[in-house]
């Protein structure tokens, strides 16, 4: 009797064991299943709206940053300068985009113009108040206005500085941290297009 | 045959040599100030940047406390801290140079914030900087201004 108690209790644990085993297979399956698709919808220097969706078909190569910044900014801006001229003609399927920030300021002092100096490709996006907290939400990235008086304007800007890759479909493929030599990102790039 | 040869070994020997030479180096006391180079900038709205290295060849630490440039009113020293990927840019006191190291004023570390910009930096032209020291004192050095797309010294860093 006190046997059959116990094989039974040993069948329940091994039961509930694949059970648990199988809930988070099917739970890590969902996970994959649903795709990560961060959106933006800003204007351009022109005034015209430009989405995310209007990107299918491309990779996109997403940075949030802001003009003002005199080290960090630049340095990654060279490197996807350096990384479109060094896809070739494969560079056509990729598409730089640069969110401010700092949006007011950036489009005081001339975005397109900035960004051009870089290379003709990026395209600089600069919304209002609203468009970019949606844009930094939808990214799940991090941008705050930090007070520091040493600063112009009288504030730096915190924010996340990786270049986050957009597949074909929207859906998001990677992140590129800061420091990631154009080398390594056009060869990423490369093995994609 | 053999003269193109030479020639371009020659040639492959003095390159670098000729391109080092553009690399400015000030020595006082202990220290050795090299590889001082900035990106030129679009007007003047936004703040341009400085690069060095400094090389403590001593047994005493130092310090660099300041900048100072005719091309801007306001420079100072920034490091760039990157915490779980968020880049923020604090104001630094003053970078350590200790005894024996060579430290870097370099893309996405210690960096010259130059602000309040005289004039627009223009490629290819250069500008003074004097380097406040704690015990070396000052040391003055002609910063190259490089390409907007620069990624580094155009000289590489003198040894």
């Amino acid at each position: 009797m006190l046997k059959t108690i116990r094989i039974a209790l040993w069948i329940a644990v091994a039961v509930s064991l694949v059970v648990v085993g199988v809930l988070f297979w099917r739970a890590d399956r969902q996970e994959q299943a649903v795709a990560f698709r961060p959106e933006f919808s800003l204007p351009d220097e022109a005034g015209t709206i430009r989405t995310s969706e209007e990107f299918r078909g491309k990779h996109v190569l997403v940075f949030f940053g802001f003009t003002n910044c005199p080290d960090i900014c630049p340095t990654t801006m060279s490197e996807v300068a350096q990384v479109m001229d060094d896809l070739g003609p494969e560079a056509e399927d990729v598409q730089p985009v640069f969110i401010s920030v700092d949006p007011v300021r950036d489009r005081e002092s001339g975005l397109d113009e900035y960004l051009a100096a870089f290379h003709p490709a990026i395209l600089g996006l600069a919304g209002d108040e609203a468009q970019t907290r949606a844009a930094v939400e939808s990214f799940k990235v991090f941008a705050d206005p930090e007070k520091a008086a040493s600063a112009p304007g009288g504030y730096t800007m915190s924010h996340s500085s990786s270049l986050y890759l957009i597949g074909p479909q929207g859906d998001w493929l990677r992140q590129f941290e800061y420091g990631t030599s154009a080398d390594d990102i056009t060869a990423d790039l490369k093995e994609r297009l | 045959m053999m003269k193109p040869l030479i020639a371009g070994l020659g040639l492959a020997t003095l390159l670098p040599a000729l391109a080092l030479a553009d690399c400015a180096k000030v020595s006082q006391g202990d220290l050795s100030v090299s590889a001082a180079w900035s990106r030129a900038t679009i007007g003047t709205a936004r703040p341009a940047v400085f690069y060095v290295t400094i090389q403590n060849t001593g047994s005493t630490d130092d310090r660099l406390t300041g900048i100072e440039t005719p091309v801007a009113g306001m420079p100072m020293l920034h490091e760039t801290v990157m915490t779980e990927g968020v880049a923020s840019m604090p104001h630094a006191a003053a970078i350590d140079i200790p005894a024996g190291e060579t430290i870097s004023l370099a893309p996405g570390g210690f960096h010259g914030m130059l602000m309040d910009l005289e004039a627009e930096l223009k490629e290819g032209e250069s500008f003074p900087m004097t380097l406040q020291f704690e015990k070396a004192g000052k040391v003055s050095i002609d910063t190259e201004i490089l390409p907007i797309r620069a990624r580094e010294a155009a000289c590489g860093v003198a040894p």
